[in-house]
């Protein structure tokens, strides 16, 4: 008897996740597989597929401009994810606490996280304008001579991170506000009750409890920001001089622009498996504790 | 049990997708012949976007009065959206029945036989001799001597110049014998910085290194599409592109710009001279000052550009002759090519002297000339695979020598070897 409900219940779930399942199928499990498959042949789109083993892994190894996308990619990943971590948990903290406006301020943080890339990366280009830009203005009202942020290929990444940052810190925000509020305040009153200061429980309480949060969130920027390519295409396209490359956008180009859709393949997979990668060394890390 | 469930699932999925796709076939199938007996089309064109959506309007709408029993759809893109559409279309068996090519893209389009060989069609037409087209335009469509594609248009670069900076400065207007020096010389009397006025402007692109190079003697690709990049004539080009920026500082920096368009500058009476295609000249007409355009200086040489835009038609539409029949139209008739005129939507490819010559009256600019005078000396892009790769290396590689971060003689090197790397 307990089988035949179990029997029932699985095929009640079944009818439930059809409409969902149908579309994933279609729409991502089919190109997933496809992708894999065409990973392994020569193909334009105007011609006929060629099967050619693992030539395209092979090309990609030596492919410098693989390598320098990739880096770029990490340099991205180092500069952001530390950010949007720090500020994200600092807005969070401050936004926790008893004030006027609360939710006011909640919002505007958050405002930037659904406004759409396009629209950021614009007034962000505009800021960034050495020229005419309001932050090369700020600067040299303090007497200081800015940068050509993304016209110099030194400085071209930096922009797009701190823009990116700006963009995204209002989403860690709001993760962080929902790891606090699940934090019990009998720990802050029993640390009270044994003298502790502000900063012994932030340092003591409040970032060993956020553990979980803190995971979840390095983990989803980490994927996102393996995946970094909106704001490029819009600010620098990859320039100036590929310093702003980064992995995405590579496949992209190699798919869409020069079609080579075999070899675009093969970098999304090794993109996946980069992602997948870190995703699991950091379960690792996270089921040791 | 689990297993069958599963199988069942994907059953149904099968099912479902099949019946999608035979009723999209069914009603595809329906669509082809009306009742009537009129043939629906569709034409997909780069070219129209966004400046010219009305001209194409009306060109389709006198074609389909000369043509009652062919009905045109027209679907437009942007140039830089334009081709990944295409390809995706004909990949997915869904192709337009005839679409827009320009001449670099052509050559590709006809290798990989998706093109449908018109010849059979221009030989049985008792209404259309090759003769009435511009001879070099109309073979430029031409791959192992059958006929894929009817120019409609073409278009070049001429050298465009703000007379009130060169009366300023006190500079002798530009003259069909400029050389390199000559312009280098007037754009030094006319830059000031101050005042962020500079004196020429010329993009530091793929699409501008090959014509300079031709105009030093140079080329970057043999007869057998070999590149040949690293050579003497083929650095000094590159050099005198380079230095314009890095040394006599004539051409604004890209940080100079600040993301601003060269003719934007040139409409803002900020640049003496800008190298921009004649379909400028519709965007330039209502500028403050008096402009005219003259032929590019040269060095060892004289060397435009040449652009062309034809119709091709797809080699698995059904629907060959109807898509034959228009791609004639927009290329040789008289009526399209007075339209283009009137709008100065590039250059009408017939040879008709006629249509021509309202053209050749209408100002700014005064010697319009030149655009004919221009094709004298034209050279073609050059016709390699990969084309797009080998642009965005190019260009890539121009910013690292403007930025100085390397020198012109590393980056003539790395092209070299790029470009073997990307061909074979």
């Amino acid at each position: 008897m307990v089988g035949m409900t179990r029997k029932k219940t699985f095929f009640w779930l079944c009818i439930f996740l059809l409409p969902n399942l149908l579309g994933f199928l279609t729409f991502i499990g089919a190109p997933i597989v496809s992708s894999l498959i065409i990973s392994f042949t020569d193909w334009d789109l105007l011609g006929e597929m060629q099967f050619t083993g693992f030539e395209n892994y092979i090309r990609l190894a030596q492919d410098p401009d693989f390598w320098v996308s990739f880096r770029n990619t990490i340099f991205f990943i180092l500069g952001y994810i530390p950010l949007v971590l720090i500020f994200g948990l600092a807005c969070a903290l401050l936004l926790n606490k008893q004030m006027k406006f609360r939710a006011f301020f909640r919002a505007t943080f958050f405002l930037p996280v659904i406004t759409s890339w396009v629209a950021v990366s614009l007034v962000w280009k505009w800021l960034y304008n050495p020229e005419y830009g309001l932050i090369n203005y700020a600067l040299s009202i303090i007497g200081i001579d800015g940068p050509q942020w993304l016209s110099d290929p030194n400085t071209a990444m930096i922009g797009i991170i701190l823009a990116s940052a700006w963009k995204d810190i209002g989403f860690v925000m709001v993760l962080f506000l929902g790891g606090l509020q699940n934090i019990s305040p009998s720990f802050y009153e029993a640390a009270s009750i044994d003298g502790a200061g502000k900063a012994r429980k932030l340092w003591n309480i409040t970032i060993p409890l956020l553990a979980p949060t803190t995971f979840f969130v390095t983990i989803i920027s980490l994927i996102n920001s393996f995946q970094v390519f909106d704001q490029v295409m819009i600010m620098t396209g990859g320039g100036p001089g590929g310093s702003t490359e980064v992995m995405v956008q590579n496949i992209y180009n190699h798919a869409f622009r020069y079609f080579e859709m075999g070899y675009a393949s093969a970098m999304s997979w090794v993109l996946f498996l980069v992602i997948f990668l870190f995703t699991w060394i950091q379960m690792k890390v996270q089921d040791r504790r | 049990m689990k297993k069958l469930w599963l199988l069942s699932l994907f059953f149904l999925i099968a099912v479902i997708s099949l019946v999608g796709c035979s009723s999209e076939g069914e009603s595809e199938g329906s669509g082809e012949e009306g009742g009537d007996g009129t043939t629906e089309i569709t034409y997909y064109s780069f070219s129209a976007a966004p400046n010219y959506e009305d001209v194409l309007a009306d060109i389709v709408t006198a074609f389909e009065e000369e043509n009652p029993n062919i009905k045109v759809n027209t679907e437009l893109a942007a140039y830089d959206d334009y081709f990944t559409k295409l390809q995706t279309r004909l990949a997915g068996g869904n192709a337009p029945d005839v679409f827009e090519l320009n001449y670099e893209n052509f050559v590709q389009y006809a290798s990989k036989g998706t093109l449908a060989d018109l010849s059979g069609f221009i030989e049985e037409d008792d209404n259309f001799d090759p003769s009435q087209l511009n001879q070099e335009a109309f073979k430029a469509y031409q791959y192992d001597g059958k006929q894929y594609g009817m120019v409609e248009s073409f278009s070049n670069v001429l050298t465009f110049y703000n007379k009130d900076l060169f009366d300023e400065a006190g500079v002798d207007y530009p003259t069909a014998d400029w050389t390199w020096e000559d312009e280098l010389a007037a754009a030094e009397k006319i830059t000031n910085e101050e005042n962020n006025v500079w004196g020429t402007y010329a993009p530091a692109t793929m699409n501008e290194y090959f014509k300079i190079a031709a105009q030093n003697g140079g080329q970057l690709f043999d007869e057998n599409g070999e590149p040949t990049v690293d050579t003497e004539e083929n650095l000094e080009a590159m050099n005198y592109m380079v230095e314009k920026v890095t040394e006599s500082g004539v051409t604004p920096s890209p940080a100079e710009m600040s993301g601003q368009a060269p003719a934007d500058l040139f409409m803002n009476g900020q640049l003496g001279i800008v190298h921009t295609g004649i379909w400028m000249f519709d965007a330039f007409k209502d500028a403050s000052f008096e402009w005219d355009v003259a032929l590019e200086a040269g060095n060892t040489q004289k060397a435009h550009h040449f652009f062309a835009n034809g119709l091709a038609v797809s080699a698995d539409t059904d629907k060959k002759e109807a898509a034959y029949k228009f791609a004639r139209f927009m290329s040789a008739s008289d009526q399209v090519a007075e339209l283009r005129v009137e709008n100065s939507w590039e250059l009408p490819a017939v040879n008709n002297d006629e249509v021509l010559q309202p053209y050749l009256e209408q100002t700014p600019p005064e010697n319009r000339e030149a655009v004919f005078n221009a094709l004298d000396t034209l050279v073609l892009p050059p016709v390699v695979e990969n084309w797009s790769q080998i642009n965005d290396v190019t260009n890539q590689e121009f910013e690292k020598a403007l930025n100085g971060s390397k020198s012109t003689e590393d980056v003539i090197k790395t092209l070299q070897s790029e470009y073997e790397n990307i061909l074979n």
